[in-house]
């Protein structure tokens, strides 16, 4: 039987691009939490730069705005000593003709060592990955509707850090699933890292179809959805979508899927509340709850940076050997 | 690998105290500072401090970032992370290992304790100090000097107890 040759992994099965959750075992997961957890420390330091990537040229590439993401990127490359460059291709970069390859060959001629890419398009950062010299690794920083990898780990570490036990949890995603590459990239890292429980929490319209092939439950009703959870991750309402006539409004969208106190109080008393950011107040979470206590959602942010540290070190680290 | 020899550990332990009370006589206990270098270093410094009877508390560093072979080897199998659990500026710093051998952890160790601020001092301890040098670097303390081939390894088992074997490659 021939085995599909996973992208992302070397012969060694050691990670050299972090594209997606997708077909990565419990192993690699575990690891790169590990490493995320050394490396808070150095930022909690004085100096808070250590020089594993020093002398090393990191490239993101950004094919649709980003402000937290880049710059979360941004930082971790910079912590680790490595050279940052920031391409923002909009839509005159391909007008002018140059064809993504062809950019990617002018950037490799810059002896870069990695790409961060965020693209509209699914699958654009693993064609990318496939056009590189050996070298060179590719980090997915989100593509179109299909992953948000780096999203997904930080998220898995904030859980780590506040309950340690994956396979003692029960996780509800709630909001615009359909459209989102957070939610896809979340549900495989949960069910990796053994969370028996999954619930995804939204109306019919923003729930993609066959979602319960993943093994998980879907809900259209956010009290049930996340009673006893302990983990309840709201996602941004993409308010472009409401446009195609998926919601009728966002106050409407508040009143049945908002978190409100009065709804969280279905989940578990110490239940945590995360968003990927940015988030809308009034919208999906109402803003006592997103200052609460219970939510980390600039937690998330702050360890966003030493997970993707440790993934870049990981990818880099591989690709050179 | 076959185990060669076992050497005593209380006896390098005993020796190191004694030659570590000389060389701190004339520091300011409150201004001294332990760093244990993982793991075995950790293990070493924390036997020193409760000989000493020195209630300073022991640093613990973990060089994994500061390595000088990432392109050869990746990153390293974390341990847990570096934590000093004092004020590095202004302290007369113990660095703490158990095997002296190339240098190269010690240079690592030194470059992260200035990413933590400017000690007044840095003193080098260590349990064995084996021949095999490739940095200029040497132990203010050391419990012995050991020739060894290059095939041979000493290799410190603990931490209760611990235990210090030369091993040689079969």
């Amino acid at each position: 039987m021939m085995v599909k040759q996973n992208l992302q992994l070397d012969a060694a099965r050691r990670l050299k691009h972090f594209l997606s959750i997708e077909g990565l075992s419990k192993t690699i997961l575990t690891n790169i939490l590990d490493h995320a957890e050394t490396f808070t420390s150095v930022g909690e330091r004085t100096v808070k730069k250590v020089p594993l990537l020093r002398g090393k040229t990191v490239v993101n590439l950004f094919f649709e705005a980003s402000t937290r993401t880049r710059t979360t990127f941004e930082l971790a490359a910079k912590r680790l000593s490595a050279d940052v460059m920031n391409i923002n291709i909009d839509a005159s970069a391909t007008s002018k003709g140059e064809s993504l390859a062809d950019t990617l060959r002018t950037l490799e001629a810059m002896q870069a060592d990695m790409f961060i890419v965020r693209h509209q398009d699914s699958g654009a950062p693993e064609f990318i990955a496939r056009q590189v010299s050996s070298g060179v690794s590719v980090i997915n920083a989100g593509d179109g509707r299909h992953a948000h990898p780096t999203q997904a780990m930080l998220d898995m570490f904030t859980i780590r850090r506040h309950k340690p036990i994956f396979e003692n949890l029960t996780v509800a995603i709630v909001g615009d699933i359909k459209h989102s590459r957070v939610a896809r990239s979340e549900i495989h890292a949960l069910k990796i890292l053994g969370v028996p429980e999954i619930r995804v929490v939204a109306p019919k319209t923003l729930i993609p179809a066959e979602i319960e092939k993943l093994g998980i439950s879907v809900h259209h009703d956010i009290q049930q959805g996340i009673e006893d959870a302990d983990v309840v991750v709201m996602l941004r309402l993409q308010k472009e979508r409401m446009r195609s006539a998926l919601l009728p409004s966002g106050s409407e969208f508040f009143n049945t899927y908002g978190l409100t106190s009065k709804n969280l109080k279905a989940a578990k008393p110490d239940a945590i509340v995360m968003h990927p950011g940015p988030i809308n107040r009034g919208i999906e979470i109402d803003s006592a709850i997103a200052d609460s206590k219970q939510s980390l959602i600039l937690e998330q942010v702050a360890n966003g940076i030493a997970v993707r540290m440790a993934i870049m070190s990981l990818v880099v680290g591989n690709a050179s050997l | 690998m076959t185990i060669h020899e076992t050497l005593d550990t209380t006896k390098l332990l005993n020796e190191v105290c004694e030659q570590l009370k000389g060389h701190i006589r004339h520091i300011d206990p409150n201004k001294l500072g332990f760093i244990g270098i993982h793991t075995g270093g950790v293990w070493v410094a924390n036997k020193i401090a409760e000989e000493l009877e020195l209630k300073a508390n022991v640093g613990e560093l973990n060089i994994a970032f500061y390595r000088d072979d990432f392109s050869k080897i990746g990153v390293h199998p974390t341990v847990k992370p570096s934590q000093l659990p004092f004020e590095v500026n202004g302290r007369h710093l113990i660095l703490v290992d158990d095997i002296l051998h190339t240098g190269r952890t010690v240079r690592a160790a030194m470059n992260e304790i200035f990413d933590y601020g400017r000690p007044l001092s840095i003193s080098l301890v260590v349990l064995i100090a084996r021949s095999g040098r490739e940095l200029p670097i040497h132990a203010d303390v050391c419990g012995a000097d050991i020739n060894l081939s290059k095939g041979e390894h000493v290799k410190l088992k603990g931490p209760e107890p611990l235990r210090l074997e030369i091993c040689r490659d079969s």
